[in-house]
């Protein structure tokens, strides 16, 4: 299968990428991993008549520990996996790395990639949600940083203007007073999930819980926001009574649709459950610390 | 668009149209058939290839991204007439039925045991996890990389002994 003919532009550099893209305008992409973008093209569910190819473009294959965790554009998943400044800086980026397509598609595909595609089975951005990621953009009025909830907007839909381009991501640095996990149910390795949440805990000096984040993987338009499961655990001590409260309401900010993956009702129960384990599984991980 | 990749050592330039897909640059271009086109969908592995190092599936890379890369294909595995460890040990172990999947599992089997000759045989499965099979099972194709290691580890031996 062949993609729809496009105009092709290799630049080196990122003020040279965002010239370009706010030059070319609408029907520009960015070319990064290609893992997606491209079976998208060769479906001819996508046609941009000039890819943006960043792949030669200098500094953005970088990841920094300075007062968060960043990721730069060219970032591959496979550099996630096994990398001990990640595992450090924040455990729950580096266990969600080896779920993510396979270890083929991982060599090549992008963290930032998927982050702006915006595709609601995608992983990372649950993940980004439940930490409140920060996305590092650039365009042709400088820098700016875009909260991961304003950035996520709708379906394969992202808050970029036209002329900008996503340079990196930024999450904040895990210690011992914090706690994630990524909990994802697929059919096969390297398929889209069938119910992904991935959840996010920081508890105070007396306990009581001071941050909490929990975000949704296809059970929704796009990746969701369990915002109100959130507020309920933020200011209360933790408990499996509090954690069963959260993981249904969770549950009940889930929108799954009935597909060849399963049943809405049976989505919805996975949230539930693996909101609740995900949760316990966070507290294991504050008190072993 | 003019290219010029390194595969298998040799360097090799052709025009092509940037839609045109690695895969298809491989097989049409550079009349090398070993590479094959299996899903065309980024799920199977038939089609994989190492590029600078790393197994990737060339169905979803365009031709142009691979210009000044350097590239491996199944045909790229015999060194100076003389077949790859990972070759003998799946006509050994009989790691093929079909032999549609094989030089992408070869390909990855090489590179995993590039990377560490003992890979166990949980990190070979989540290693081929890429690369689908419909005749074998997987069985013959685990051990086939595992037998592979053991080579590399007793030709590193005699080597250094």
């Amino acid at each position: 299968m062949y993609p729809a003919s496009f105009q092709y532009s290799a630049p080196t550099t990122v003020d040279e990428t965002v010239a370009l893209l706010a030059e070319i305008g609408d029907d520009g992409r960015v070319l990064a991993g290609g893992q997606s973008l491209l079976p998208m093209m060769k479906l001819r569910l996508a046609a941009p008549a000039h890819l943006v190819d960043i792949n030669g473009v200098g500094g953005l294959g970088d990841i920094t520990v300075n007062g968060g965790l960043q990721i730069g554009a060219l970032v591959r998943h496979a550099d996630i996996v096994g990398n001990d400044t990640v595992a450090s800086a924040s455990p729950l980026i580096a266990a969600t790395a080896p779920w993510v397509a396979d270890p083929l598609v991982r060599n090549r595909g992008t963290v930032c990639g998927s982050i702006a595609h915006c595709d609601p089975e995608g992983d990372w951005n649950s993940v980004m949600l439940a930490l409140g990621a920060e996305v590092l953009v650039q365009g042709p009025d400088g820098e700016r940083t875009i909260s991961i909830d304003d950035f996520v907007v709708d379906f394969f839909t992202n808050s970029l203007q036209p002329g900008e381009m996503v340079t990196g991501v930024r999450v904040p640095r895990a210690d011992a007073r914090t706690g994630g996990a990524y909990l994802k149910l697929e059919r096969k390795i390297g398929d889209y999930a069938t119910v992904g949440v991935a959840v996010h805990l920081r508890t105070g000096d007396d306990g009581k819980i001071t941050e909490a984040g929990i975000g949704l993987t296809s059970v929704g338009h796009k990746n969701l926001k369990a915002a109100d499961a959130e507020s309920m655990l933020v200011g209360n001590a933790p408990s499996d009574e509090l954690f069963n409260e959260a993981a249904a309401s969770a549950a009940a900010t889930a929108d799954p649709v009935s597909d060849v993956r399963g049943p809405a009702e049976y989505k919805r129960a996975v949230v539930q459950a693996y909101a609740r384990r995900g949760l316990a599984e966070c507290m294991n991980q504050i008190q072993e610390a | 668009m003019k290219i010029t990749v390194t595969i298998n050592g040799a360097d090799r330039t052709a025009e092509v149209e940037p839609r045109t897909l690695l895969v298809d640059f491989i097989r049409t271009n550079l009349g090398m058939t070993g590479t094959h086109i299996g899903c065309d969908t980024t799920s199977c592995g038939a089609c994989t290839v190492i590029m600078d190092g790393k197994p990737v599936k060339s169905c979803t890379i365009l031709a142009v991204q691979a210009d000044g890369h350097e590239l491996r294909t199944v045909e790229g595995l015999k060194h100076n007439g003389a077949l790859h460890p990972i070759q003998l040990a799946f006509k050994e172990h009989h790691g093929l039925q079909c032999g549609f999947c094989t030089p992408g599992m070869m390909l990855v089997g090489a590179s995993l045991i590039d990377r560490n000759p003992d890979v166990t045989e949980e990190e070979i499965r989540w290693g081929i996890s890429g690369n689908i099979c419909r005749c074998t099972g997987y069985q013959n194709i685990v051990k086939s990389i595992q037998a592979a290691g053991a080579t590399l580890k007793e030709a590193a031996k005699e080597t250094s002994a």
